[in-house]
């Protein structure tokens, strides 16, 4: 389609930044979108796309940052927008980018001035339909990886045990802090390479998850009712002092034995907690290993320098770099792109190459972090809640005023319904009444009551007994059968033949259902 | 036998029959429960034998006795996969004898009618009540008799239809005159011309009419509905089965019929208003046949349907911790469960999670699904539900899709303009690994795309279902 909005990736200018946000082959996904696709020249250089692979792909190549900003509808980058990439924004352009909306007033203000469009890839809602386009995770899992590689690369001994010729290796012991997306990717490569992996995380209803990869998860001897991660987005929340403390002593307890340290531990929109104090570092042994994922927020790590490799005095190396999945740009570009090709998707329903930005939509609404010309950050909370909650029959998602409003409203409507169905019914009574003699309305009562208790009862009914129930109801149907026998007396011969065919044929429904459903339970079994 | 020792025994069988399916609401208890509906009805029945039937027990004693042979037969020798038809079929009967009966007691009331009042007094049983009766009972009576045999008549060979359809022997498809639901339109309304003239003394040739008419009406209405939706027929030809046993009730003055007729008929609009609700579509729509409107071009399906063999199947369930398998229709046509059972058993033998996800119109009847399982002994605790199971997908590492279609279709959560749009599916989808075992490519009863064949994590296993889950058997000890 010619007619197409453009949408544009301009060259990362954070240094080191390797990553692309668009390649040959998720523009090829983009133009079955209907969009046309552009690339500054020289973007994808660094992990390992030519200008020429983006040509073969019908992606426009220009020249300068200006003339991609200045005719692209819609720019996808990784980074935050730098100053003088924000002055390019203007109204009706869309740009989607990581943001860091929590931690970059400048910039909102200036995109809100723009009137231009921003969805902040860090934002997108952690529910099931998003995952695809939950660039965080996406990261995050490289950047896992890639810990464990650079540990590996700064360790001196075989992440396995040995036993060779030459002597025996004892495996090198990993522990990992915050199983997270990026926690359990990095317990899965120390995993995989041999090592012996311990895992902690506050979030007691991951356990599962890190020895489902092969980690032993380290248990706290703590007595408090430890929060639900599936009441805060499945993320981590600030934990008490209390809990801390203990949490500390059993890190105090670990350190002189483990090898390599990975701390993963992120609370949304706050600093980084300090979990691996100056006492444990200095309790490590010498040539051990710390990579901090968090130096970015100021590090799980005491000692952590942001960006840098430090060697503390007793020779442990800290690993405070920020860019882990900048170094491995090919993987995650390939990931990071196809992230935005998923956002592009939802944004544009009708598959005709332009932008149709609903702000009803969930997902959409809760990564847009300003829209013509409003700040709209933070989003309201996501109507539907995707990771399973820990065990407890709700998931407390409303505050209490909002649960109430509504109870309130559930109930006013509910009682609304009953009055009128009842009203309506008392009405139908009425008039059947006024006319039906007495005896009718004596058998009347006993079937309005009989079709309540029907109705009652059968609710309770377990789905998987559906089929027997249908057969023990047909076989009390099979109930005529008294009627048939009151008329068999009859003189007419007529009325005694009919009146035996159904005794006969309601027999063989009696008998027939009332066998077939015991088979069918006698079948149940519990293992 | 007195009235009054008749009414207790009622009040006891009424109080059974409740018992009876109330007792449904769990496995265990349900064994018991079905002992409490035969002894209701054996109460039932053998009372109103000795109270009314004495003198023609030469009837009574052959025509029972005769009817338990058969019912004994039919029901030991029915296979599971059956269930649906021999359901349906039983339904006919209920209907055909509602039909007679109305038949028989306006044939008995013109008789009684005729008689002088000598006779009347020498009357006995049903002919004793009906002379007892005053002419405003007698209008309320034939339209009794109306109901009884118009819902009766319906019933009949609308079952009939449905069993033929469920057993095979008529095309599932959907298939209506010229004309369609006029014809249903134009026949109700002939009926209740024909019941108000019944009213109004013109004789017993309009029910014989209205009989044929109604007969007419259900075989036209169920022929009009596709093999998809034969659930709700089911459970709806249930509903009236018991609203007919119930007109008859009125009819006789026999609280017992009303009673029970009430139950089975709010049990069967309960299980249709669910079966309907599991498919998120009207209760009219599916009865007058064909899915709702289509609003605009459904999306188009990318990518394309990656078959694998039977060695891809089995390494990846090799290496799968937890399995869900998704049973369809097409399991039962292949009478495959007890190769899905065996399989079952023996991936859990080597400690792997194997689950089955059920949804509630998987199959051709409520429940049908669990009655198979169940039959090839699998384990009803690991059989769930969808509500209990759907978020569990994401964790699992294989989901084998056997023989069912429309309710693992994404579409019916993607695109708006499906005509499965907003239905509850399983969300197998979100599994690591999806594997479909299916016949060929075709689409199902709906006709509506899948996009699930073509997702990436999907592979195609073609084959009859039971025959594929043979070859799996044979790789995996």
């Amino acid at each position: 389609m010619d007619n197409g909005q453009l949408i544009g990736t301009p060259k990362e200018l954070t240094k080191g930044e390797a990553r692309v946000a668009m390649t040959p082959e998720s523009a090829t996904q983009l133009q079955k979108l209907g969009y046309r696709c552009a690339i500054q020249s020289g973007a994808g250089q660094l992990a390992g796309f030519s200008d020429a692979d983006y040509e073969a792909a019908g992606v426009e190549v220009i020249k300068t940052a200006k003339g991609l900003w200045e005719t692209a509808d819609i720019v996808a980058k990784v980074r935050e927008p730098e100053s003088r990439e924000l002055k390019y924004l203007a109204k009706g352009k869309t740009l989607i980018s990581f943001f860091n909306p929590a931690g970059n007033e400048e910039g909102m203000e200036a995109a809100k001035a723009s009137g231009a469009n921003v969805i902040a890839m860090e934002m997108v809602p952690r529910i099931s339909r998003a995952q695809k386009m939950d660039a965080l995770s996406s990261m995050a899992n490289i950047a896992g990886y890639r810990a464990v590689i650079e540990a590996g690369n700064n360790f001196g001994r075989f992440f396995t045990g040995q036993i060779t010729a030459a002597g025996k290796v004892p495996p090198a012991k990993v522990m990992v802090v915050g199983a997270g997306v990026a926690g359990l990717a990095a317990i899965g490569a120390s995993v995989s390479l041999g090592a012996i992996t311990y895992a902690f995380d506050v979030r007691p209803e991951v356990a599962e998850q890190v020895e489902s990869m092969g980690a032993e998860f380290v248990y706290l001897d703590f007595e408090e009712e430890q929060q639900d991660g599936a009441a805060t987005g499945g993320y981590a929340s600030v934990s008490s002092p209390e809990f801390r403390e203990a949490q500390l002593a059993k890190f105090r307890e670990l350190a002189p034995d483990v090898d390599i340290v990975i701390t993963t531990a992120l609370i949304p929109n706050r600093e980084a907690p300090k979990l691996w104090l100056a006492d444990m570092v200095a309790a490590m042994k010498t040539g051990s290993v710390i990579v901090d994922l968090a130096a970015e927020r100021g590090g799980n790590v005491e000692g952590t320098v942001k960006d840098e490799k430090v060697v503390t005095e007793n020779g442990v190396t800290i690993i405070g770099y920020t860019d882990f999945p900048s170094r491995m740009a090919a993987q995650s570009s390939t990931l990071y792109s196809t992230n935005i090709r998923h956002m592009m998707t939802d944004l544009t329903p009708e598959k005709d190459g332009q932008v149709n930005h609903n702000m009803e939509d969930d997902v959409i609404r809760g990564a847009t972090v300003t829209f013509e010309g409003e700040i709209t950050f933070p989003p309201p909370p996501p109507k539907i809640k995707a990771i399973a909650a820990q065990k407890k029959p709700e998931v407390k998602e409303l505050t209490p005023e909002e649960k109430r409003a509504k109870e309130v409203a559930d109930f006013k409507a509910a009682t609304k319904q009953q009055i009128t169905l009842l009203g309506v019914g008392a009405a139908l009574m009425l008039v059947v009444g006024a006319f039906a003699p007495a005896s009718f309305m004596q058998h009347f009562i006993v079937f309005v009551l009989s079709c309540f208790v029907g109705f009652q009862v059968i609710w309770n009914v377990s789905h998987s007994l559906h089929t027997p129930l249908m057969a023990v109801t047909n076989a009390i149907s099979g109930i005529v059968i008294l009627g048939a026998v009151l008329q068999i007396g009859s003189s007419s011969s007529l009325v005694v033949i009919m009146a035996a065919i159904s005794v006969l044929i309601a027999t063989i429904n009696i008998v027939g259902g009332f066998l077939v459903t015991r088979r069918m339970l006698a079948m149940f079994e519990k293992s | 036998m007195t009235y009054g020792i008749l009414t207790a025994a009622y009040i006891s069988a009424s109080v059974l029959f409740i018992l009876s399916l109330g007792g449904l609401s769990n496995q265990e208890k349900a064994k018991r429960a079905v002992w409490y509906g035969i002894i209701g009805m054996g109460v039932a029945v053998l009372m109103t034998v000795f109270t009314y039937g004495g003198g023609s027990l030469g009837w009574l004693i052959p025509t029972i006795l005769i009817g338990s042979v058969i019912g004994w037969y039919v029901a030991g020798r029915v296979q599971m996969t059956e269930m649906p038809q021999l359901v349906a079929a039983l339904h006919s009967f209920v209907g055909l004898a509602a039909v007679f009966i109305g038949l028989n007691a306006e044939l008995e009331l013109q008789s009684v009618l005729a008689m002088d009042e000598a006779t009347r007094d020498a009357l006995t049983g049903f002919a004793l009540k009906l002379a007892q009766k005053t002419s405003v009972e007698i209008s309320i009576l034939k339209v009794e008799v109306f109901l009884g045999i118009f819902i009766g008549a319906v019933t009949f060979t609308g079952s009939i239809v449905a069993f033929g359809k469920l057993a095979g022997k008529i095309d599932g498809k959907p298939i209506k005159l010229p004309g369609g639901h006029m014809w249903n339109a134009v026949s109700a309304l002939s009926c209740l011309v024909l019941g108000i003239m019944f009213c109004n003394d013109a004789g017993i040739w309009t029910m014989v009419l209205v009989t044929i008419i109604a007969g007419f009406i259900g075989w036209h209405l169920i022929m009009g509905i596709g093999g998809a939706d034969m659930p709700v027929v089911v459970s709806m030809l249930n509903s009236y089965s018991g609203w007919a046993a119930s007109a008859i009730g009125f009819t006789l003055g026999n609280d017992l019929l009303i009673v029970t007729g009430a139950l089975v008929g709010s049990s069967g609009a309960i299980l249709s208003y669910i079966m309907c609700k599991a498919m998120n579509r009207h209760f009219v729509s599916v009865i007058l046949g064909g899915f709702g409107g289509q609003t605009g071009p459904a999306m188009e399906v990318e990518g394309e349907m990656v078959a694998i063999d039977a060695d891809g199947v089995v390494s990846a369930l090799e290496e799968a911790d937890s399995i869900i398998i998704i049973p369809g229709y097409g399991l039962a046509v292949a009478q495959a469960q007890q190769s899905v059972s065996e399989l079952t058993k023996r991936l859990r033998a080597k400690g792997k999670e194997v689950r089955f996800a059920i949804h509630p119109v998987a199959g051709r009847l409520p429940g049908h699904m669990n009655v198979l399982l169940a039959e090839a002994k699998v384990p009803y605790d690991i059989v769930l539900e969808m509500d209990e199971i759907n978020d569990d997908f994401p964790n699992t590492d294989v989901a084998i899709v056997i023989g069912s279609n429309d309710i693992v279709n994404p579409a019916a959560q993607d695109d708006p303009n499906s005509p499965i749009a907003g239905m509850p599916v399983l969300e197998c989808w979100k599994a690591k690994q999806v594997f479909v075992s299916k016949r060929g490519q075709g689409t199902g009863y709906s006709g509506i795309e899948n996009p699930l064949f073509y997702k990436e994590n999907t592979r195609m296993f073609y084959g009859d279902a039971k025959a594929s889950l043979d070859t799996l058997l044979q790789n995996i000890s």
